[in-house]
């Protein structure tokens, strides 16, 4: 703890005064200083993974634009499909500001589906900062679709994807492939996308996707020569909480545009926000990082200005491609919203998932 | 493709990237030492150090690292009988033998000699494989990988030791403990009890630490001597190396097994080491030491451990897949000093392609020579009086152990594998059978049900699969030929005919085995219920499994009922075997209480505490050294133990008195 006891009760005084006030003192954040103090940044995956990477790609601007420059130190906690590592968060970490934790759409999921190994709570913590990403379906010509504007070409066609189970991410594209009205059987038990890339390769399954950076440094040379078709972006979000087409490939229809030209309107109802409420938490607000219950108002300030200010570094802007690609950090109201979108959603609409999971694949939740 | 070659080399030669990947080089010596750390802890360690580093050194040092993992983890294999990674599992079975009548050294040398060698030939094998290797991989598929699966298994034939029966029950264990958890299929969770721990499965390195690191350390304490029986290091290094070159062809043939196994993605490295050591006993004449001390037993898993990276390496930089958990933070490391792997690794990147082969040549000849020039001095553990070497080794242990998910969960689940590893080995159950079953469990399931999905049962006559089979077919018949099935004979107690043998009276001298029989019995009986209320898809495989087990092990009750006591079915080391007569040797369950203690008391007061007042206890109490050294091995343990997890930013698994109040760590 080495907040010294002048600068905590000042940051105490100025968050009481500055509830109000809070938009208008910029200043407050500069009153916490993390100097000499270690914070470690909880991942609840193993090294080496997409979280693991991003965390750590990120913790060396987190030391440079903290107040204090604090060391950051990337811990993985991994287990239980990354409930273990939060369940700890939940648990245990302090809210001084020295362990934040990183989830991802894995976090995200049991939560919404009602895990019964979930013992956190994401209203109770604080979103400092949210990063997006995206990912693009694609086809083989065998289909006889040519373009991403022939995709209805797909309807009745027995299409298989491969799948790392009804619960994992790819809870998305069986939602949203069986919302379109494809007929899609997904084939379990694969170790990752890149495992399921191998099998649309090898031709066992043709149907796929890709998150944005594997799409483009592995399947766009399968476009090139011709054996694999892109169909559309899942898409992004914009301010209005609107899917759109995904920055990174504008000249892609999104989902919502594909939709439509399989079924000559926009996705609408009950599935669709079911479907929506999943892709939010899986793509937009994939990786967010919070801070525990209970933490100080002038805490949360320094953090959200160290990620605002890490957005601006020209350093970061060069440097972020291989890890984050295309997109921006979404920082303030805009991770705030993100965090809305992709940790909430209606008791009903749950359940109408979960009795979907039950009745189609026999995934039992309890 | 020359040109990018020697642009790759003569970037790789300079004195800053050689310095990289000797920094690389001694960290992986270092934590490969340790059993239960390997390539994943390793690179973790460097993963921070990684960013803003130009991509040749950084490379040089990750590809350093991983290069040495599977030569220094032999140390522990050989000297201690403790796995040292789940690549070196197969190198226990002769290597600690040899260790335990005197040829460390020698043991040491040959497998460094291997590991070299092996490495080398990786390399090589990825040099002109590279180009042409994107059709290749694909064309294994979910069937082929499937019949990989089942070529594993076919090794239990020769791997089953004296009694077939005992063979398949124990292989039958393995396969029913590895599909604990999700199925692939649907994600039913499987055999689970309602416990979080069971929901990810039985840690491997749990496993194997179990099965073969406990029950050797139970046996050591029962006799009071150093490791080494003879007290010396016997015959040195240079034996090593002429017992090598003497079996250069297996070595190849293993590093070339190797190879294959490591880069094709989906199969992982932990099965490599028991295929390498089972394809010895298949092809190689005069098996009947094997399993006793035979260096061809070290030989040939130390070929093929070190192969394995470079092939490994194929389906990381191609496909951007890891082929195991440490070429999963290796590719994470890669994204972080910006390169992506993909079809342009052999393209526009081919140079950075080079530079990473010949880090991986260059740093196995580095590791290989500072490990033989290390095997002497470190080979001198096996003379201290294991009393005083105990302590060090059941805290290694725990401190692997707990590397699996970091949770008190892990020291229990490594007392429970232990006891069933202790009776394993008291009743000549084939301990490597049952780790087969456990490794190749998921992957045979998920790649039968994957192979089934896109081709239908007719996947069988895919051309690849029938190559396959007729492998399958051919090993399990060189496996009959060459089963080893030599009577129990020299290890008998010298009065064995005055036990009732026949009749009731022999099934009462054989009682404690068929309780055993029984416990497996009971533990298939559990996986058949439980599989009852799964889908057809989640249950199809534990129950085929656990009836296959349960016939395994009525076979065995009705041998054990019906045969004599000199039957091969009959052994018991207790009762009929080496202890049997032997009233100097300690009991078989004073090590079980020994590692019960450290675990119930790190229940209580949480790891680091506990296993202080476990060395300060046994010290005294069993080691009976004076207070001097209690409190030198004591402070030098706890120190050790702190400055590693410190490296490793690990907490300690917490006890009950972390749950009531806040510690400062390393107490909580």
């Amino acid at each position: 703890m080495s907040i010294s006891n002048f600068t905590r009760r000042t940051a105490l005084a100025l968050g009481a005064v500055g509830i109000t006030l809070s938009t208008a003192l910029p200043g407050a954040a500069q009153d916490v200083s993390f100097e000499g103090e270690t914070i470690e940044w909880l991942i609840p995956f193993s090294a080496g993974g997409g979280s693991d990477t991003w965390a750590r790609f990120l913790a060396p601007f987190l030391t440079k634009h903290l107040p204090g420059n604090p060391s950051v130190q990337v811990v993985n906690e991994p287990g239980g499909g990354s409930t273990k590592g939060a369940n700890l968060f939940a648990a245990r970490a302090e809210p001084d500001g020295l362990t934040i934790l990183g989830t991802s759409g894995s976090t995200q999921f049991p939560y919404l589906l009602g895990d019964p190994r979930v013992r956190y709570d994401y209203a109770d913590w604080t979103v400092v900062m949210a990063t997006p990403t995206g990912g693009v379906v694609y086809t083989t010509p065998n289909t006889g679709v040519e373009s991403a504007d022939q995709i209805g070409k797909l309807e009745g066609q027995d299409l298989i994807y491969a799948s790392q189970g009804a619960t994992s991410l790819d809870l998305v594209p069986l939602l949203g492939f069986r919302l379109m009205g494809l007929d899609v059987r997904h084939v379990f038990g694969f170790q990752g996308r890149g495992d399921g890339r191998l099998a649309f390769e090898r031709g066992e399954v043709n149907i796929d996707y890709q998150t944005s950076s594997a799409y483009l440094q592995n399947v766009q040379p399968l476009v090139d020569e011709g054996i694999a078709i892109p169909l559309f972006s899942w898409g992004a979000l914009d301010d209005d909480g609107n899917i759109v087409r995904d920055p990174t490939f504008p000249d892609m229809p999104s989902y919502v545009e594909a939709y439509e030209m399989v079924n000559g309107e926009p996705p609408s109802g009950e599935e669709f926000e079911a479907y929506k409420a999943f892709f939010v938490a899986g793509f937009p607000a994939q990786k967010m990082t919070f801070l525990p219950e209970g933490t100080d108002q002038s805490i949360i300030d320094a953090y959200k200005q160290a990620f605002v200010d890490i957005q601006a570094d020209p350093e970061f802007q060069e440097t972020k491609g291989a890890t984050i690609g295309d997109y921006q950090l979404a920082t303030g109201d805009a991770a705030q919203t993100l965090y809305e979108q992709g940790t909430r959603v209606r008791p009903e609409v749950r359940q109408s998932v979960v009795d979907l999971l039950t009745s189609e694949y026999d995934v039992t939740l309890d | 493709m020359l040109e990018a070659m020697l642009t790759a080399l003569s970037d790789l030669l300079t004195v800053q990237h050689l310095i990289y990947m000797v920094v690389g080089v001694v960290i992986g010596l270092s934590v490969g030492i340790f059993p239960g750390l390997g390539g994943i802890a390793g690179l973790s360690l460097l993963l921070p150090f990684i960013y803003g580093m130009d991509p040749t050194s950084a490379l040089a040092m990750l590809i350093g690292l991983v290069a040495v993992i599977p030569t220094s983890d032999t140390f522990a294999s050989v000297l201690m009988g403790i796995p040292g990674s789940s690549a070196s599992q197969a190198t226990v079975l002769d290597g600690f033998p040899m260790s335990r009548d005197g040829h460390a050294a020698r043991a040491l040398s040959a497998a460094f000699a291997s590991s070299l060698f092996g490495g080398l030939l990786g390399a090589a094998i990825l040099t002109g494989f590279v180009l042409i290797a994107r059709p290749l991989i694909l064309l294994f598929t979910s069937a082929e990988l499937f019949m990989l699966s089942v070529f594993g298994l076919s090794m239990v034939g020769v791997l089953a030791g004296r009694s077939l029966a005992k063979g398949l029950g124990a292989c039958g264990l393995g396969l029913v403990l590895g599909s604990v958890g999700g199925a692939p299929a649907t994600g039913e969770f499987r055999m689970i009890f309602n416990t979080d721990y069971l929901y990810d499965g039985v840690p491997l390195v749990i496993v194997g630490l179990g099965l073969f690191a406990v029950p050797e350390i139970v046996d050591l304490l029962r006799r009071d001597q150093a490791i080494s029986s003879e007290g010396g290091l016997g015959a040195g290094w240079l034996d090593g190396l002429r017992d090598w070159w003497k079996n250069i062809f297996l070595s190849l043939r293993c590093a070339g097994l190797g190879t294959i196994i490591g880069a094709i993605p989906g199969l992982g490295g932990s099965v490599v080491d028991w295929l390498a050591y089972g394809h010895a006993m298949q092809s190689e004449k005069n098996t009947e030491n094997f399993g006793k001390g035979d260096v061809r037993g070290v030989i040939a898993p130390e070929s093929a451990n070190n192969a394995k990276e470079g092939g490994g390496l194929l389906p990381t930089l191609m496909f951007g897949i890891p082929g195991s958990g440490s070429m999963a933070v290796f590719l994470g490391g890669m994204v972080l000093i910006g390169i992506e792997p993909g079809p342009s690794m052999v393209t526009t990147n081919l140079n950075i392609t080079y530079t990473i082969i010949w880090s991986l040549a260059l740093a196995n000849v580095i590791g290989a020579g500072l490990c033989i020039v290390l095997s002497q001095p470190i080979a001198r553990l096996t003379t201290i009086p294991f009393p005083q070497l105990a302590p060090f080794m059941i805290a290694v242990i725990s401190f692997a152990a707990f590397q699996a998910t970091r949770s008190l969960a892990d020291l229990v689940a490594l007392l429970v594998v232990g006891v069933i590893g202790v009776f394993m080995r008291r009743f000549g159950w084939p301990r490597p059978a049952l780790l087969i079953g456990f490794v190749l469990a998921a992957q045979s399931e998920t790649y039968l049900y994957q192979a089934v999905q896109f081709y239908g049962w007719e996947f069988i006559l895919r051309p690849g699969c029938l190559i396959l089979l007729a492998f399958i077919v051919v090993s399990v018949w060189y496996g009959m030929r060459n089963r080893v099935d030599d009577s129990a004979g020299s290890e008998l107690r010298s009065d064995i005919d005055e036990l009732p043998s026949t009749g009731m009276g022999g099934v009462r001298t054989r009682l404690p085995q068929i309780l055993f029989a029984l416990f497996a019995a009971a533990i298939f009986l559990a996986a058949f219920l439980d599989s009852l209320q799964h889908s057809f898809l989640g249950k199809v495989f534990p129950m085929i499994m656990a009836l296959a087990g349960l016939a395994a092990v009525t076979l065995l009750l009705v041998q054990l009922w019906t045969k004599d006591n000199r039957h091969n079915v009959s052994q018991d080391t207790e009762v009929l075997g080496e202890y049997a007569n032997d009233p100097e040797a300690g009991s078989l369950w004073a090590g079980l209480l020994w590692i019960t203690f450290l675990v119930a008391l790190s229940a209580l007061i949480g790891f680091f505490m506990a296993m202080v007042i476990f060395f300060v206890v046994f010290l005294i109490f069993r080691a009976r050294v004076g207070p001097l050294r209690v409190v030198l091995l004591t402070a030098g343990a706890a120190a050790f133990v702190l400055i590693l997890a410190n490296a490793l930013n690990l907490r300690f698994p917490d006890g009950l008195l972390q749950a009531y109040t806040r510690l400062p760590w390393p107490f909580g």
